[in-house]
């Protein structure tokens, strides 16, 4: 039979020859981690279950990223919970503030997610490591203590969409407009449950830093994973960060896909959603000037080096608008010492942008750029819910890095190329 | 099992930030969390909601983060089940995980409005709309997630798996 490459990996941990769509398969997992938030639920079920040990300390991961460096009292507690268990259970995986980093930037980064795995999170945006060829996908806390005592979990195979993305890119567009566009015609549920694949010439030339933004908002269209086969530009990425061995898998051709989408890229501008809805998509050039207040770079979307580069080749030699705070967090401490050795961090604050310790911060609305009622920030993360960077009032716009970073420069929503022109 | 109660109904894409503000995830207290459920959607929800009430929705109810306050909140308010169009994944996996019992009916979703009183067969999924005189039959849950259920949980299971072991 021909098999789509989510079939071929959770058949090889499932120790089956082969899978089918709607099957229920208990499947080994290679990876499995959660945060400051998802975490402590997961300890305290760990502990009232009565488990001794966790099912392999190399592969149980912590990662405090969501209100550190500590918001609150209330979340310093909760960040201790992850201290104590990963000293408690001897976990060389804790990464502590000074450390750390975003955890969709940071355990790629690290070479700790591979190709062919299957990786648990409790963080809706594990379906990233897609990017790598592995089948991710984020689960609640009960499903990552059940992990860490047993070393398995459950999951329905899901049916197969493929996304073809033929023609060229214009300048300034990038992962984050591919996907943001995707959803934009498929809608916040037009891959629910299902493995979106995405493919075509335009991926064949993508970086990994725009093949991680997209498979990390499979998610937003309601998405199990997000996948992209893994290549050459995989390979260059993996091999020299690889801490464990790992295995290219591919779709055959004959396999069976739910829906084919081919879509021309050529004459896509740079685009945002608007809000509240991350499928709420349009053109930069279509929508009218939006003036803003806040600008936040970074994220597990978009805080790698690449985007930092892309935002300070707009920053460069400009200054942000008077009554815009413009917030840029590099998502790991790496990619903060290279913007540093690169000179990026200079620009940011030759700009009078403010740069942050590596933190989600903002983009769930925990501390670090909260919006107040009325306000509207443009940023680089991953949703425009209603409240989601703060007051019930405030709006959410989301874009990549080069237009966030024209945003703050100008004051409203704005087009790379009118600040560089 | 049966469930009776009065509904609050609520629109499509209900996010998990709509279910409990990320503001709020500094505790896994239930009732810390139950005292802010539904906030940024209904901020009259959670100081009126009743032990039994129902909630309904539209398509794709908890889309968004993985949390698990979500049905925490839900649950600890009260509310004795969700009825919705279709359920995002993770917050589906989370519920049955946790023992919230959720329903998918497209018809009955359609239907039902705020304050209609509902009473649900959750073994045979028969939704009885006492208000409008209606019936709705919601899809069945899957067999192995019923074993879930009745193991008490996907921890339980996990215990029956670990006691098996020793």
């Amino acid at each position: 039979m021909h098999k789509t490459i989510s079939e071929k990996i959770l058949a090889d941990h499932a120790g089956k020859s082969e899978v089918f769509p709607d099957e229920l398969v208990e499947v080994r997992i290679d990876f499995a981690f959660g945060n400051d938030i998802t975490a402590p639920l997961a300890i305290e079920a760990f502990k009232r279950s009565g488990a001794k040990k966790v099912f392999d300390r190399e592969r149980v991961c912590l990662v405090p990223d969501h209100f550190v460096p500590n918001k609150d009292i209330a979340s310093a507690v909760q960040a201790r919970m992850l201290r104590d268990f990963a000293k408690e259970f001897d976990l060389p995986y804790y990464f502590e503030v000074g450390r750390m980093g975003v955890e969709h930037a940071l355990l790629p980064e690290q070479g700790l997610v591979l190709p062919g795995d299957v990786v648990i999170g409790a963080d809706s945006h594990t379906c990233t490591y897609g990017a790598l060829g592995a089948f991710a996908t984020g689960v609640g806390s009960t499903d990552l203590a059940a992990t860490m005592i047993t070393g398995r979990l459950w999951f329905k195979t899901p049916h197969s969409m493929k996304f073809i993305y033929r023609g060229k890119l214009r300048p300034w567009v990038g992962g984050k407009d591919i996907i943001l566009y995707t959803i934009g015609r498929i809608g916040v549920d037009g891959a629910r449950y299902r493995a979106m694949e995405f493919e075509g010439e335009v991926i064949d030339s993508l970086p990994m830093a725009d093949r991680f933004s997209m498979c990390n908002m499979a998610i937003e269209a309601g998405a199990k994973v997000g996948l992209i086969a893994p290549d050459a530009i995989t390979e260059q990425y993996v091999n020299v960060r690889a801490k464990r061995p790992y295995k290219f898998y591919r779709s055959d051709p004959g396999a069976t896909y739910e829906a084919v989408h081919e879509w021309d890229l050529s004459a896509l501008e740079p685009v945002v959603a608007l809000p509240h809805s991350p499928e709420n998509v349009k053109q930069v050039t279509e929508i009218p000037k939006t003036p803003i207040d806040q600008v936040v770079i970074g994220s597990c979307t978009n805080g790698r080096l690449e985007d930092l580069r892309l935002a300070a080749q707009v920053l460069k030699g400009k200054k942000v608008a008077r009554g815009v705070r413009c917030l840029v967090i590099p998502a790991t401490q790496l990619v903060y010492m290279e913007a540093m050795e690169e000179g990026l961090i200079e620009t940011f604050i030759e700009a009078e942008a403010a740069v942050s310790t590596p933190t989600c911060g903002p983009c769930l609305g925990g501390h670090m750029g909260i919006l107040a009622p009325g306000e509207s920030a443009v940023a680089t993360t991953n949703r425009n819910f209603v409240g989601r960077m703060g007051h019930v009032e405030s709006k959410v716009y989301l874009s990549n890095p080069a237009v966030a970073a024209a945003s703050a420069v100008l004051g409203r929503i704005a087009h790379p190329e009118e600040v560089l022109s | 099992m049966k469930i009776k109660g009065k509904t609050w109904k609520f629109g499509n894409d209900i996010d998990t930030d709509a279910i409990i503000p990320a503001r709020y995830l500094n505790t896994t207290d239930p009732a810390a969390l139950a005292s802010h459920c539904m906030e940024d959607a209904d901020a009259q929800f959670a100081s009126t909601v009743k032990p039994g009430d129902i909630i309904a929705a539209g398509k794709n109810f908890g889309c968004g983060s993985s949390r698990e306050h979500a049905p925490i909140a839900i649950k600890a308010s009260g509310v004795s089940c969700v009825v919705a169009q279709s359920f995002a994944r993770i917050f589906y996996r989370n519920a049955l995980n946790m023992g919230l019992p959720i329903l998918e009916c497209p018809e009955g979703a359609d239907r039902i409005q705020t304050g209609d009183e509902l009473e649900i067969d959750l073994d045979s999924g028969v939704i009885e709309n006492l208000t409008r005189k209606e019936k709705y039959t919601a899809q069945a849950i899957p067999p192995f997630m019923q074993k879930l259920i009745k193991a008490g949980g996907l921890m339980e299971y996990v215990r029956e798996q670990m006691s098996g072991q020793e």
